[in-house]
């Protein structure tokens, strides 16, 4: 029995190791400034990983296999209560290891997070509810239009609470997908009405929870032009796994002349924008 | 080698605490003593674990096959799943109660109150737990709990006995959602769980008595913790020194540091939280929400909330949900140490650094919470801290890893069915929590978190692992708690397929998570960048149910063998520590009037010149080289 168990922790190990390195199923195509680095990493985690897997399954397996027991009379294991110095080269081996993992896995994290969006950045207000998002551009003037909790009104379209007294909400879009340009720093302004959502695009390697009650503000790079699915990653409520919107990434001159326009000629340009860049190939 | 002798000639001391009881009820239902108690646990868990099993089954029907009618679910469900076909809701509440379920009332109850009531005070030569009452009302507690959980299954739904439990709890049905339970997820987070029927399905009555149930388990729990640490602090044997313990004794032991420690902030998150849905408070809920065309303060369906933290409610969750993780393997890890040593005929290797291990880990487990929030919107300067201590957890863990190997080189193993699960628990334990060091690091939680991967770690790690140790721990203590064997065969059927089944069922979900499966996604019929991993949802369905269907094998082994196994002498297994000195089933003191006294550490296999290959802790004229489990004994 012994052999028959080593053999099956071996082949659910190879098994296990090739469904990784098959490359069928991987993280897709990388579109951000940041993925490059985090790619990188995430690649010696997982070579950390996979290493430390095999040699442990392939270790338990050699136990199993060569120290089960014969049933030979009077044949007795080896008495061993362990041994120090082995105790010690471990742990340090391996607390080496894992803490250097761990400080190199927050570089990519402190470029992105510890400091605010470059100046020039290009900016839209992110504000999500149950089951849809609001993207929120500045228009022309690149001034928000104030918005307030008490003007919201889902049945006048009026999702995000614009306040049309303020000047300079006039010229303010809403829409349901994002546009943002290409190789240009994006900051992002996330809010959520009701509960906490979450933005994800896989491309981008990035995701940022919006909490109700809270502003938070992140900032990424995009640098492959083409339009992108958008997924809430953070449990909503009933219609959570079709809280879908698109992620556009446009060259400059394009998402210019787009922002320039009134809001219902931002929409159609929008709706024509959407048709018209494909999706990756997955 | 001197203390070998120590006290060999004393006279043992004698017990005399409460009779046996003799009336069925005091002796079965109300009862005091620990063993009955930990067999109650065990029986809630088994009875948990069904249902929760048979939830993660409907969810993957629901996942593979999301357009199929499936006749047998209209009859059931004729809310949940109209036509056969499960709606969203029925889902999240289906994903929502198997998380609930599991973790609480599976992963916390068998591992301590069950396995850790039974055989502690036995292990430690004690005739019960320092306070009989208190254990007695730690596990109906947790039974009313359950019983709160299940109902809030059924108080949302219209079906006739989701009605009956209504009226009963004076809660409407009118206009029922369909939904068959609150939807949250086992995390419940706010607003969404904190705001009542206004967030939508799955947030009425439900919600309530969730949160209610989470609370009262809380109490339950609390009440178990506090009888654990004082009996092994107050009760161990003459001789029985903090490191003649087994480790199991270890395990429960800081398990019930945790669980003392952590409980009491999930009570209180868990009250705070009931009286924001229920009193219009607002510790987690913001201002200025907007649900469905109503703003906070503007209906009567929907109170005002001024200025709570959603973020805090993650916090006070998370304070409690991931020392809860360690709640539920720390104790498979003792089980799996304890039978690893005894079939490996073998000293387990490096007790000591066991030990330590086992300690690090439950004090690095109350300051890695926030990994759990790096985008939560909490500050980006703590995530590097919980990053760092979170990558330092792995290191315990590799240590412990590196003895169970250790114990194994050298050994002359005997693969029964608790030494394969054992050893089973070794490889999943490898396999699931190897990738902590993935979700571990903020910079790699920015794709990874919410995706497969997560579920893929967390299942394979603290849910399958962990009751790799509870399978290993029932093969090896059933003679002792029956009197019975439990048959073999089957049991290494169960152990092939369950060892492969959650093999095939969790690797793939890495991939998955990889490619950015979302989790907590009733269909994923929207998203293109999905659609190439179809075949493997399948793939682990299959591979579900096929595991499933093997469980019940299990079932048949334990209540068949209660009455038709093979006999089971003391000591079966020719293991070492105290619960084999004792009749099988033990009688209702313990060890018949008369506690053992202790001359050796708990794991003396193969000592050289002994007559047997292995040596009691109770006897008393073996020399044993050190005895007292040290470490670097060289040979």
């Amino acid at each position: 029995m012994g052999r028959v168990l080593a053999v099956i922790i071996w082949i659910v190990t190879l098994l296990s190791v090739l469904l990784f390195v098959s490359g069928k199923w991987w993280l897709p195509a990388a579109i951000s400034d940041h993925a490059p680095a985090l790619d990188r990493q995430f690649m010696i985690t997982i070579i950390v990983v996979g290493i430390s897997f095999t040699a442990a399954q392939i270790g338990l397996g050699w136990m199993v296999w060569k120290y089960r027991d014969t049933g030979k009379a009077g044949e007795r294991a080896t008495y061993s209560h362990g041994s120090n110095r082995l105790e010690v080269l471990w742990t340090v081996i391996t607390a080496v290891v894992f803490i250097a993992l761990g400080v190199m896995g927050q570089s990519v994290w402190a470029s992105l997070r510890l400091h605010d969006a470059p100046p020039g950045s290009y900016t839209v207000e992110v504000v999500a509810q149950q089951f849809q998002w609001n993207f929120h551009y500045a228009g022309k003037d690149g001034k928000f239009g104030r918005t307030e909790p008490r003007l919201i009104d889902d049945s006048a379209l009026n999702f995000i609470g614009l306040d049309p007294s303020d000047a300079s909400s006039a010229d303010d879009s809403v829409t349901a997908a994002l546009a943002i340009p290409v190789n240009r720093p994006v900051e992002l302004r996330l809010r959520s009405k009701d509960v906490i959502h979450n933005f994800w695009v896989p491309q981008l390697r990035f995701k940022q929870d919006l909490v109700p009650g809270m502003e938070i503000k992140v900032h990424f790079t995009a640098n492959r032009v083409g339009k992108y699915e958008l997924a809430c990653a953070e449990l909503c409520g009933q219609l959570h796994f079709k809280m879908k919107s698109y992620m556009l990434v446009l060259p400059e001159d394009e998402l210019t002349a787009l922002q320039a326009l009134p809001q219902e000629q931002f929409q159609a340009r929008m709706t024509e924008l959407l048709a018209k860049y494909p999706l990756p190939q997955y | 080698m001197a203390e070998t002798h120590e006290g060999a000639h004393e006279a043992p001391h004698e017990v005399h605490r409460h009779p046996a009881p003799t009336g069925f009820i005091r002796k079965y239902i109300f009862s005091l003593d620990h063993k009955v108690i930990g067999i109650q646990y065990i029986m809630l868990a088994l009875a948990a674990v069904i249902v929760g099993m048979l939830m993660s089954l409907l969810m993957r029907l629901k996942l593979s096959w999301p357009d199929h009618k499936w006749a047998i679910l209209a009859w059931l469900f004729p809310t949940g799943a109209p036509d056969g076909l499960m709606n969203p809701e029925f889902y999240l509440s289906l994903v929502t109660m198997h998380g609930t379920i599991m973790v609480f009332f599976v992963l916390t109850t068998a591992p301590q109150g069950g396995f850790g009531n039974y055989f502690l005070p036995i292990q430690i030569g004690a005739e019960d737990m320092a306070f009989p009452v208190l254990n007695m009302m730690s596990f109906w507690v947790t039974f009313v709990g359950f019983i709160a959980i299940l109902l809030a299954i059924f108080v949302e739904g219209n079906h006739a006995l989701g009605e009956w439990f209504g009226a009963t709890l004076g809660t409407s049905f009118a206009g029922g959602s369909g939904t068959v339970g609150p939807i949250g997820g086992w995390t419940g987070y706010a607003p969404l769980s904190s705001v009542g029927k206004i967030a939508g399905p799955g947030q009425g009555a439900g919600m309530n008595l969730w949160v209610i149930s989470i609370a009262i388990f809380c109490i339950g729990s609390l009440l178990g913790a506090l009888n654990f640490i004082t009996t092994l602090l107050n009760m161990r044997t003459k001789g029985m020194s903090l490191m003649r313990m087994p480790l199991t004794c270890w395990a429960w032991f800081t398990t019930a540091v945790l669980a003392l420690l952590s409980f009491p902030v999930l009570l209180g998150g868990g009250i705070l939280l009931l009286l924001d849905r229920i009193a219009a408070t607002s510790f987690f809920t913001p201002a200025g929400l907007y649900f469905t065309g109503v703003l906070s303060g503007t209906s009567p369906n929907f109170p005002l909330h001024t200025g709570g933290s959603p973020i805090l409610w993650q916090h006070l969750f998370w304070f409690f949900g991931h020392p809860e993780v360690y709640i539920a393997i720390l104790p498979g890890m003792g089980a799996t140490s304890h039978i690893l040593a005894t079939f490996a005929r073998k000293p387990v290797f490096g007790y000591r650094a066991m030990v330590f291990a086992i300690f690090a880990i439950g004090l690095l487990g109350f300051f890695v919470w926030g990994h759990h929030m790096f985008i939560s919107g909490m500050s980006p300067y703590s995530a590097i801290a919980f990053s760092i201590l979170t990558l330092s957890i792995g290191v315990p863990s590799a240590v412990k890893t590196f003895n169970w190997i250790g114990t194994l080189w050298g050994a002359r193993i005997r693969f029964t069915t608790a030494m394969l699960f054992a050893i089973g628990f070794v490889s999943l334990f490898v396999a699931g929590g190897i990738t902590g060091l993935i979700l571990g690091q903020s910079s790699l939680d920015l794709p990874m978190h919410d995706t497969y991967i997560v579920p893929a770690h967390f299942h394979l790690v603290m849910g399958v692992a962990s009751i790799f140790g509870m399978f290993a721990a029932t093969y090896f203590w059933f003679p002792k708690m029956f009197g019975r064997l439990m048959n073999e065969r089957i049991g290494r059927i169960h152990f092939w397929v369950t060892f492969l089944g959650v093999y095939a069922i969790f690797m793939p979900m890495h991939v998955m998570g990889l490619q950015g499966m979302p989790r907590r996604y009733s269909q994923f019929t929207e998203y293109h960048f999905l659609d190439t991993l179809h075949p493997l949802v399948i793939f682990v369905s299959v591979s579900a149910i096929i595991t499933i269907a093997v469980q019940f094998l299990f079932y048949f082994n334990v209540f068949w063998s209660m009455f038709k196994g093979e006999k089971a002498g003391e000591n079966p297994w020719e293991a070492t520590t105290l619960e084999w000195n004792t009749t099988s089933p033990p009688p209702h003191d313990n060890f018949a009037g008369v506690l053992p006294t202790v001359y050796h550490g708990p794991y003396e296999f193969a000592v050289p010149g002994a007559p047997r290959d292995y040596v009691m802790q109770s006897e008393v004229d073996v020399e044993v080289p050190s005895g007292d489990g040290h470490n670097g004994h060289k040979h």
